[in-house]
This record gives C-alpha cells, structure tokens and sequence, in this order.
C-alpha cells in the first residue's frame, strides 16, 4: 500500500531552483506545507558544480537594456523577448537576497560586491565567489530552507511519475529509495526543478544525476518538451572527465590557443569579433572544433584538445580567483595553470531546451510549473550566455513558487482515491522493474549505445544523415530498454533499479533532442548544421514542441515573442 | 581511451540488510587506467562486474561531497582519491563512525538534524529587504569566515573524529565549522544564540582536540580551529553575560 502524504506545493528537485521555489513559497505564507522531493540530499544537487557565477545588473556602466540585448543577440533571437526584460529586471534583487541570506560574493576592496567579465557580457556584470558560485549559492539556499520548519524534505526518493487527476498536477509517486516503497506526495501544485540531461551525452560536465528526470515527468504527462534540439557545447572541459574549466578563466583573461601556439580567436574570423576569448559559448565550440579539424590540435589519450593558457595571469590571481580551476587541474588532468597551459575540449554542459513554461513558470498542466534547467522558459533561446543560468534558477524558482502558491490557494484537494490508486499502479511498476530477470538487454550498454548515438549525431556540429540515423537508434533503443534485465533484487537502496529508471527518462528526453535536431534544417545558436550553414528566420524564428506518442515524439511550433529588438545577424 | 595499465583486486565491503546478517567482503579483479581515481574503479565493478554494489556518487568532482568512503582504512573522497597512490589490493568500506544502510551508503540523518541545531543561516534582528541592496562587506571581513564556508558536508571529518567515535550524538566537525562560520560573518547578529548552543552537552567541549578532521579534510577546511574558536567564544561570551549581570546587581 502506498503511503499518501498532503501538502501544498509539491517541488521536486533541491537545486538552486526547487530551493528558491521553496524559499520564495514559505516567505510568502509561512503556514503552507511545501514538500521537497529530490534524489539526493539537496547539497549534493548539480548547481554545486557551476564555477564562474551569476549575472546582474551592478554597475553604474551597465543597463537592463545592454544584459537584455547580450542575452537576446546570445540566445540568436530564438529567447522569448519579455521574458527577457522580466528576468534582467528581477536578477539584482535575486542576487542581493542570495547575499543576505549568506552567499560569501567576492568584494571590491571598499566592500561592495565585485563583477567579472564572461562570455557575450558587454560589461562586468556577473558576481561570483571566486570561481565556486554554485557552490556557495547551493549551500546558502540550502542553509536559508533549514530554518523553515514548513519545508518538508524527501530526500533521497526518487519521483517516478507525476499524479494527475481531472486535468491538474496533483503530486509525485516517489520512490523512497532506502526503504524501496514508493510514497503518493500530494500537493495542488507541482513545481519541477530537475536541473538538465547532461548524462545522455558520454562526455559532459554534468555529474551522474543529471539524467533529466524532471523533463521525462512532463513529457509523459503530455507537456511539451521546447528546443530541445538546443544542447550548449561548453568550449573548455578536461579531457577524458569532462570536468568543467569556468569560462571566468577567460574572463579573468585567459587565452586559448593552438598547437602552434596561436591565439586563434584573434588571429582567425570565427565570429567573435574583438570579444575574442569572450565570445559567446556555441562559437568558442566551434572554433575549436574547426582548429582540430584543421590540423591545429594537440593530440592526447582522449582525442584532439587545445590549450586553455592561464600562466600571463600570475599565481597571486589564480589563487584568488579560480582556485578551484587549478584545484581540478592539479587532480584531474596532472597541470597546475599557473606554470603550465590547461588542455581543454568542447563538453556537453547544458539544454536551453526543457518543458515548456510561460513567463510565471507555469506549464499548460494546470497546477504543474517547472524552473531551472529543466524548464525552458525561453531565455536562453538558441545559445545560454555564461552567468545567466545561476540567475534563472532564482528568478523563476521565485516566480514558480509563488505562483504555484497563488494556484494551490485557488484550488480544491479533489479525490483521493484516483490519485492513490495511480500511486499504486506506479509502485506496481516498480516492483516488476526491481530485479527483473527476464530480458536480454543490459543497462549499462544500453546506456553506453545512447551515448554513442548522441554524440554522432548532435556533435557541435549535425547533417541530416547523422541526426536521421540517431533517430533511428534511439527508437530502436526504447524497443531494446523494454527488454531490460536487472541483476539486483534488494528493496535497500537500490542503485542500479534507480539507474533503470533513470535510463527511461534519458531516452525520452533523447528521442525529443535527436527529433528536434533533425527537424531544424537551419544553424541557429547551439545547433549548427553542416548541411544548412544559414539562419533561416523565414521557416524556423519560431520554437520548436516536442509532445509524447508512443510511436515517437510529434513535432510542433510555438511563436517566439519578439517586439523589442529586432532580429539582426549574430556577429560581434 | 587511454590504455588499462594492469588490474588491481578490491576487496569491498557489502551489507544488505534485506539478506546479510552481519557485513561480509567481496573482492573484484579488474583492469584499471593509469588516471582512475578509487570512484571510476567501483563504477567499472557497478557497470561491468557487479551490478549490486551500492555506493553514493555524483559530481565526480570533489564538490558534491557524495563519495566519501574508507580506502584502505582511512577516510577518503573516493573521486578525488588516485588509485595510484594504491597497491594491487585496495580495501574499500563504508565511512566509519556512522551506521551503514547498505554497502557503501552511510546513514546521513543525524548529521542534517546536528547541521540545523546550528542554526546554519543568517540571523538578524531586523531581516533585511531586496530593496535594502547588498549588505557592505571588506574582503578582509569575508576573509574571517571564508575557509569555513569551503564545507561540502562530506562526512569524512566525523568518520576522522576519535570523539566521534565513542560519542555518535557529539555535534562534530562539520556542523560546528558550519555554524562558527555565521557567527564569524560581519552579516550576522546570532552569534549570542549559537554560542549558547555551543554551550551545551556533546557539542564544543566534548572535542578532545585530536586535530584529525582537519587532516583529513579534502577541502582544506581547518574545523578543529573552527572548534577551538568556538569554545573560546561561547566562555567569553558566557563571562561577558556574568560581568554585566553582576554589574547590574550592584
């Protein structure tokens, strides 16, 4: 029998989003029951890994209109343009709240919080903690949600299918992971906070959670999933790891250079004008790219990289600033920067696209909203500027959870009976998955095939033939996962049935990038076609929809809202 | 890829309460890579060889604080940890000082009930609004607390900690480094409040100051001085509360 417990809002996910929808609800009415739901103790959520910071208007030299305009001409005017303007106006006051409630920001030497310099910023907008921002904010926001007695954690379930009932998001069936039963949250509101999809890429900066959960939830339930064809190359991760080297290295003034020790952003026309080094994300990856294709890499155990140069920068800055950079280079790939130049490659690091919310969050599942990297919003269009992702997370976590509040106030409990009787089925489900015998297929190759697929056929750069046949092997590998067998029986934390389930999710979210991808006969922003070098704003200015069928996703537009800046070519 | 350099044995330890008695030992013969740390061995036994075996893992990249385990019997981030430093056997088992769930997963609950007890936020008598801006901060007064907030909440410092070991209700490292960090932030006014709880049974007093938590620290944070200053403050404060009493008496 599944355990049913009541809330008010029901958020699952405790990263940087899900805790600010926490935060923003319990401020709002200390008195509403809010449960957080999250596969991990919320510290261990994926916002602890990014580096370089979050942006905002702090400088007497900058404007919402200059962040506004860096953010769309980033986005290759795919962003939607008032969700824009909400988000640069709100982005100060979110991150002056994240400093009261303790966020140790880096300072000016008369104590006001310092800047820095990123990537498609055309001034120093972005605050940072030296160059471990998610860090510092996870464990602030997380902090700041102990002193809220009305914030009830799961930690540690896994929530396997959004309950729905007469139309509305009205909870998860979360598997407990360390008991092995699954629990009916309810709540007259779902807020989804997830975070992205790195995991279906082999080679990511994501860590092993990130396996997009939150989007497969929406996506059964019948919300579309938007842009996913949109996955975000970072220019510098380790080889072999992937581990991330933040963009604030080159916003602190690092170089990137060949393997004649060229800098070639300045030397070669790759787009990025003067910004140089600092030039948005999707054309970094392809510079390198085109320098290793060109015969100007350096070759390594791990494929062709290029030189991440830190050394001009000096030891006293580094250790100040990016300590974790050279940290992680010390560990991870033998190279202290401050004597040594860091090799680095391109790294699947981030999904513009996720399910599809307006500009409060919510999504067309009445009761049902969703922040951060699961969602997409639409601010980050065809392209993410560096610095703007932190940021979101709080402005629109915020915005969900207060009107996740507003909506549960506004709505009645409704039946019971319906909603456990769905818990029952799922935790059904679930019992036949565990250990599961009968089958030929195992999880781990499966898994390792979806990554093969993906990354021949959404590289940094994509042709129809590649996405075509990677449409072809992520369906064929849905038919294969229905044949999984599983090895381990035990209802005790059991890793590899929460893998499985993990394994459903990514295909799902795949076969919504790969389709996506192969419907985009245009290169816009992070999708870059060598088939169709063009922007084609007369066929594709518009979102792309990806909606569940059993038979594979069926394809839709939506409008982009345009209005304040018009649509120009991208070059800097 | 780069190439498998030779194998090594890992003798793991296993429990699962749903058909072990007590814990027993599993060895695992596998082919390692020159670069692997202890983590991408275990995830080479989960994908390959075993699929049974449990253990906590995330970031891979010494920040998430998942991954903390014994290797070879000391307290170690299993990411961060080179299998290099290893000969051809390695003994992998669960943190000690806390009660195991299954394998290598360690039970967390206490240390999120001692984290709150801390009162682990900023206190103010008057909260402050967006509309207030950010509060003025010298790089000197960041630098005060700043090491302290380096916490990943790894646990290896109480599985480090002799005090610990014989007293599983002590607060810990952690939790104390954690709560003397807010005291220590010019932001914050509840230094009084945790000093109070400073104060009380099985927190800074009971620590024997064995300095073994900040040895094994992977972050380099120093909580054996985020103890030590906590138990000089929470006597000087208590003084302070004395001098003025009496002097309000006379």
């Amino acid at each position: 029998m599944a355990e049913i417990s009541n809330h008010d809002i029901v958020i699952v996910g405790g990263g940087a989003a899900g805790l600010r929808a926490a935060i923003a609800a319990s401020d709002a009415d200390p008195k509403a029951s809010i449960a957080l739901v999250s596969k991990v103790y919320p510290m261990r959520s994926h916002t602890v890994s990014a580096e370089g910071g979050a942006a905002a208007v702090a400088r007497d030299d900058d404007s919402f209109e200059m962040h506004g305009f860096d953010t769309v001409k980033g986005s290759d005017f795919l962003a939607d343009q008032d969700v824009i303007q909400y988000f640069v106006e709100q982005a100060p006051k979110e991150l002056t709240l994240l400093e009261h409630w303790g966020c140790p920001w880096s300072r000016n030497d008369d104590g006001t919080v310092a800047t820095r310099a990123f990537g498609g910023m055309s001034t120093k907008r972005t605050w940072y903690a030296a160059d471990k921002v998610g860090f510092h904010m996870l464990h602030a926001l997380f902090q700041h949600c102990l002193r809220f007695d009305n914030i009830v954690f799961y930690d540690e379930h896994f929530a396997s299918r959004l309950l729905v009932e007469d139309g509305r998001a009205r909870g998860v069936a979360a598997l407990d992971i360390r008991e092995g039963t699954t629990r009916v949250v309810l709540g007259r509101a779902v807020i989804l906070a997830t975070g992205g999809a790195g995991k279906i890429f082999p080679f990511t900066t994501n860590g092993n959670i990130k396996t997009g959960d939150g989007m497969a939830l929406a996506y059964r339930a019948g919300v579309a999933l938007k842009d996913m064809e949109f996955v975000q190359y970072h220019p510098t991760g380790l080889p072999g790891t992937g581990i991330l080297i933040t963009e604030a290295t080159r916003g602190e003034g690092g170089t990137l250079l060949n393997s004649e020790g060229e800098r070639f952003l300045t030397t070669r026309d790759y787009g990025v004008g003067t910004k140089a080094e600092l030039g948005p994300r999707d054309m970094i990856s392809r510079a390198i790219i085109q320098e290793v294709e060109a015969g100007r890499g350096i070759a390594g155990p791990y494929g062709e990289y290029v030189h991440l140069d830190l050394t001009h920068i000096g030891e006293k800055k580094i250790l100040s600033r990016l300590p974790m950079v050279q940290e992680l280079s010390k560990i991870y790939i033998g190279v202290d920067p401050v004597h040594e130049p860091i090799p680095v490659r391109p790294v699947v690091h981030y999904m513009m696209g996720g399910i599809d919310t307006d500009i409060g969050a919510a999504t067309t599942l009445p009761g049902l909203y969703a922040a951060g990297e699961c969602a997409s919003v639409s601010l980050n269009g065809s392209n993410r500027l560096g610095s703007n992702s932190l940021t979101e997370c709080l402005v629109f976590g915020a915005a969900a959870g207060l009107n996740a509040l507003a909506h549960a106030k506004g709505s009645s409990e409704g039946s019971e009976a319906s909603l456990k009787g769905q818990g029952e089925e799922e935790a059904a489900r679930i019992d036949a998955l565990r250990g599961k015998q009968k089958g030929g297929e195992k999880l781990s190759r499966i898994r390792t095939d979806l990554n093969h697929a993906m990354e021949s056929g959404c590289g940094v750069y994509r042709e129809q033939a590649s996405l075509d046949e990677a449409v072809r092997t992520v369906a064929g590998l849905k038919g294969r996962y229905a044949d999984i067998a599983l090895d381990d029986s035990s209802t005790v934390f059991n890793t590899e049935l929460i893998a499985a389930l993990e394994l459903g999710n990514m295909l799902d979210v795949a076969e919504t990038v790969v389709n996506a991808a192969a419907w985009r006969n245009e290169s816009r922003g992070a999708h870059s076609r060598r088939d169709q070098p063009a922007r084609d704003d007369q066929n594709f200015l518009c979102h792309s929809l990806a909606s569940f069928d059993p038979a594979g996703p069926r394809l839709g537009t939506k409008e982009v809202t345009l209005g304040h800046w018009e649509p120009e070519e991208r070059k800097y | 890829m780069a190439e498998a350099v030779g194998k090594k044995t890992f003798v793991v330890t296993r429990f699962d309460p749903d058909r072990d008695e007590v814990p027993r030992q599993q060895a695992y013969e596998i082919p390692v890579q020159a670069d692997w740390k202890v983590l991408d061995a275990l995830n080479f036994i989960k994908d390959e060889v075993d699929a049974s075996l449990s253990h906590r893992w995330s970031c891979r990249m010494a920040v998430c604080g998942s991954c903390g385990m014994m290797v070879n019997g000391e307290p170690r981030l299993s990411c961060k940890d080179p299998l290099s430093d290893y000969g051809d056997t390695v003994e992998i088992a669960p943190l000690a000082n806390f009660p195991v769930i299954r394998d290598l997963v360690i039970e967390f609950e206490g240390f999120m009930e001692k984290l709150k007890s801390v009162k682990p936020w900023i206190i103010r008598a008057k909260e402050l609004a967006a509309e207030d801006g950010p509060v003025n901060q010298k790089p000197s007064e960041l630098e005060e607390f700043k090491q302290f907030s380096m916490c990943i909440n790894c646990m290896l410092c109480y599985s480090a900690c002799p005090v610990v070991a014989n007293e599983p209700e002590f607060i810990g490292p952690a939790a104390i480094a954690l709560g003397h960090r807010y005291s220590l932030d010019s932001r914050d006014e509840g230094a009084a409040e945790r000093n109070e709880i400073f104060r009380g049974e099985g927190t800074v007093f009971s620590c024997s100051y064995a300095n073994e938590c900040s040895e094994v620290c992977p972050k380099n944070v120093d909580p054996a001085a985020a103890v030590n200053q906590a138990k000089f403050n929470a006597v000087i404060d208590w003084m302070t509360g004395l001098v003025i009493k009496r002097g309000g008496q006379g």
